[in-house]
């Protein structure tokens, strides 16, 4: 099993968000996590990739048999952890290609690997630029300065490629993008996608679901899973909105 | 007693030594410093302009004066290593305040008229380029050090370019603090061009020897017409460096300089930039770096004087500052009564790593002119936290992460440097600093103790 959540409580401030989350995710799975605003699906993302503003209170995540909470949060990359931000962040005076080379190095240094050579990193970052249609003036530019919304987002996807990841953590990856944008997105994911990779997609919308087909749709609200179903379940969630199942959740506590 | 009496005493009692280490115009000028220091005395924090650096405070301790021209050896060329190699320049010193000159400087043929060499020397043989210029930029009336720099200076750099005459090569003079005791220095830069004449001018300032040191340092600048001049003047000392500079550059019409100061590694360093736009359509561009950490303090103070119209000032300065380490800016800019059509930029932005670090600024516009387009800005914050974290969810250690941001920041800076090998040489200086790998000083060791 590649990441094994179980009776996640955490939150920010003191204030508690999640509030129990179990979760299992193989690898070659796509899972998707649903749910109206404030469930917790973001708090969720953060707690995962190691964001310091979050605490964990209680609970236990396994990611590829280790404990995840112990690690920081390059670890957390380092050892396979990839999170596409909902707001990618500009860095301004960084360029792109030494933020890419610096993290892939990073990365083969902490896994006891030699520096990729300046031949192969160039060439790796043509076919992953290739992969979402990323033009290669972005390289030389500060990174995400100045990039549009959908340029951010593929920005991420570019990323996402770079690094490998074992689990990628898509946050809210539709917002913002318009259609064609959001293809050339959801067909790199789709070609990243393996039997040895995972993703997990937290999305308000089934929009995206449409491109990145989950195996598994769980709804989160009030920071736990109350509901976890096949692909049909994004469907209905988009037909029928989020009410009633909130109502059978709550039906069922009495 | 206040802490000029001192100075006061030996100025009377060693007057006949000080005149003999000297000539003509150095000599010339100094009744009337000595008058200007009785009347003014030392700048304390009781004038707003000093309020953030006691600079009076700094010459209580009873500093030596090498009045009597003592040889104060340094290997030049042990000297040369640790400082900035890879630029191709013509090297001078200042060991002290002593003027020496590098073996292939010496050798090079500069063009007919021009002049580089020793203020001591020029002030014998050279009146005629000295007189018209010595001092007069200087102002001896206002709170600072120029009175009592001028009293005791005996030696420095004269740098004379007549009209036309383009100098391609950097000038590159070496300031080498070397003493077996505290020391005080006084030491000045007099740099004239004429009508259309260029120059680059590198200033380095070292500390070889661990003890104290204390500097005056008055740079007087004479930018002709459509002359075009460059300054970079770079501090790399050590925490036990106590310096004081003033820089005068007045600007005629069409002119263009750019003024870069550097504080790599200092002790205590107060900056003052007194920068005259005086003929129509000239152009000045000034900015600073400094990377200050542990009790490190610098003050920076700029002073550009919009006298006529059409001319441009562009301002940057950045701080980094670390641990308990403080840092000071304000830049005041004056547009008087006519100067129309003046361009005007001045920003200060700041991190404060620590919450011990601490920064003023005060940028100062006063404005007597209505068509000009002026404007200011000055932040102190941290390192952006949401850029550290995107950057460690990429796998960046938060270490390397920080280092990032903080090149990041000044690079801006060193992207205004016009001289290309001293901005990859500032990159990589900079880098090392932030790696706490500066440097290969001597006089370094003490700050790492």
């Amino acid at each position: 099993m590649m990441l094994k959540i179980e009776n996640l409580h955490a939150g920010i401030d003191g204030k508690e968000i999640l509030k129990g989350i179990n979760l299992e995710v193989n690898a070659g799975e796509v899972h998707a996590i649903m749910g109206p605003n404030g469930s917790g699906k973001s708090t969720m993302s953060n707690v995962l990739v190691g964001h310091p503003s979050y605490q964990v209170t209680e609970g236990k995540v396994t990611f590829n048999g280790k404990d995840l909470l112990a690690m920081s949060a390059e670890e957390r990359s380092h050892q396979g952890l990839f999170m596409s931000f909902q707001y990618p962040v500009e860095i301004p005076g960084v360029s792109m290609t030494n933020f890419i080379r610096t993290a892939i190095n990073e990365k083969r240094k902490a896994l006891g690997q030699q520096p990729l050579a300046p031949t192969e990193f160039l060439k790796l970052i043509k076919e992953k630029r290739d992969l979402v249609k990323l033009d290669a003036k972005f390289m030389n530019r500060s990174v995400n300065e100045g990039f549009s919304g959908g340029e951010k987002k593929r920005n991420e996807i570019f990323q996402m490629a770079m690094l490998e990841p074992s689990l990628s953590i898509l946050d809210e990856t539709d917002s913002g993008l318009d259609i064609d944008a959001l293809r050339i997105v959801a067909d790199g994911v789709n070609r990243l996608k393996s039997a040895d990779t995972s993703v997990i997609v937290i999305t308000h919308y089934q929009r995206l679901l449409d491109y990145i087909k989950p195996d598994v749709v769980h709804v989160l609200y009030q920071g736990r899973i109350i509901r976890t179903a096949g692909p049909e379940l994004a469907l209905e969630l988009e037909q029928r909105g989020y009410d009633w199942v909130i109502k059978e959740f709550e039906d069922s506590m009495k | 007693m206040k802490p000029e009496q001192n100075y006061i005493e030996i100025f009377n009692r060693n007057r006949a030594l000080i005149d003999q280490g000297s000539a003509g115009v150095l000599n010339d000028l100094r009744e009337k410093a000595l008058d200007c220091l009785i009347r003014n005395g030392l700048p304390n924090k009781g004038i707003e302009e000093y309020l953030h650096t006691d600079v009076a405070g700094w010459f209580e301790p009873d500093w030596g004066l090498n009045l009597g021209r003592l040889d104060m050896h340094v290997d030049f060329a042990r000297a040369f290593r640790c400082n900035v190699p890879n630029l191709s320049t013509l090297l001078y010193f200042l060991a002290n305040d002593e003027y020496a000159c590098s073996e292939t400087a010496s050798k090079a043929s500069l063009p007919d008229g021009v002049y580089v060499g020793s203020l001591r020397e020029a002030a014998k043989s050279r009146p005629q380029i000295l007189e018209p210029y010595y001092g007069r930029l200087a102002d001896m009336d206002r709170p600072g050090i120029a009175a009592i720099n001028t009293m005791f200076v005996q030696d420095g750099l004269v740098v004379y370019v007549p009209d036309s005459v383009i100098i391609e090569k950097p000038l590159q003079l070496v300031m080498l603090l070397n003493s077996p005791v505290g020391l005080m220095t006084n030491r000045r830069i007099l740099v004239v061009l004429g009508r259309g004449a260029q120059l680059k001018l590198l200033l380095c300032d070292h500390a070889l020897t661990a003890n104290r040191f204390l500097t005056t340092q008055i740079i007087e600048v004479f930018a002709g017409a459509d002359s075009r001049f460059e300054l970079y003047d770079l501090e790399e000392t050590h925490n036990a460096n106590l310096r004081i500079s003033e820089c005068y550059i007045s600007q005629e019409a069409g002119s263009q300089a750019e003024i870069d100061y550097v504080t790599l590694h200092n002790g205590q360093t107060r900056n003052s930039i007194f920068s005259t736009l005086a003929g129509n359509g000239s152009r000045l561009s000034l900015n600073g770096i400094a990377t200050l950490d542990r009790e490190q303090h610098l003050d920076n103070m700029t002073f550009v004087d919009h006298r006529v119209s059409d001319c441009t000032s562009n301002e940057l300065f950045k701080y980094v500052l670390d641990d308990s380490a403080s840092g000071a800016f304000a830049g005041k800019v004056l547009v008087r009564h006519g100067a129309q059509h003046t361009e005007s930029q001045q920003t200060n932005r700041n991190i404060c790593l620590t919450r011990q670090a601490r920064m003023f600024t005060q940028p100062q516009l006063e404005i007597y002119a209505d068509d000009v387009k002026c404007s200011h800005g000055a932040t102190v914050g941290q390192l952006d936290e949401k850029a550290m974290f995107y950057m460690r969810q990429r796998g960046i250690p938060e270490k390397e992460a920080r280092m990032m941001l903080m090149q990041a920041f000044v690079g801006e800076v060193i992207g205004h440097v016009a001289l290309e090998p001293l901005r990859d040489r500032l990159n990589r200086l900079v880098e090392k600093r932030f790696r706490g790998e500066l440097s290969q000083c001597e006089g370094c060791r003490v700050c790492r103790e």
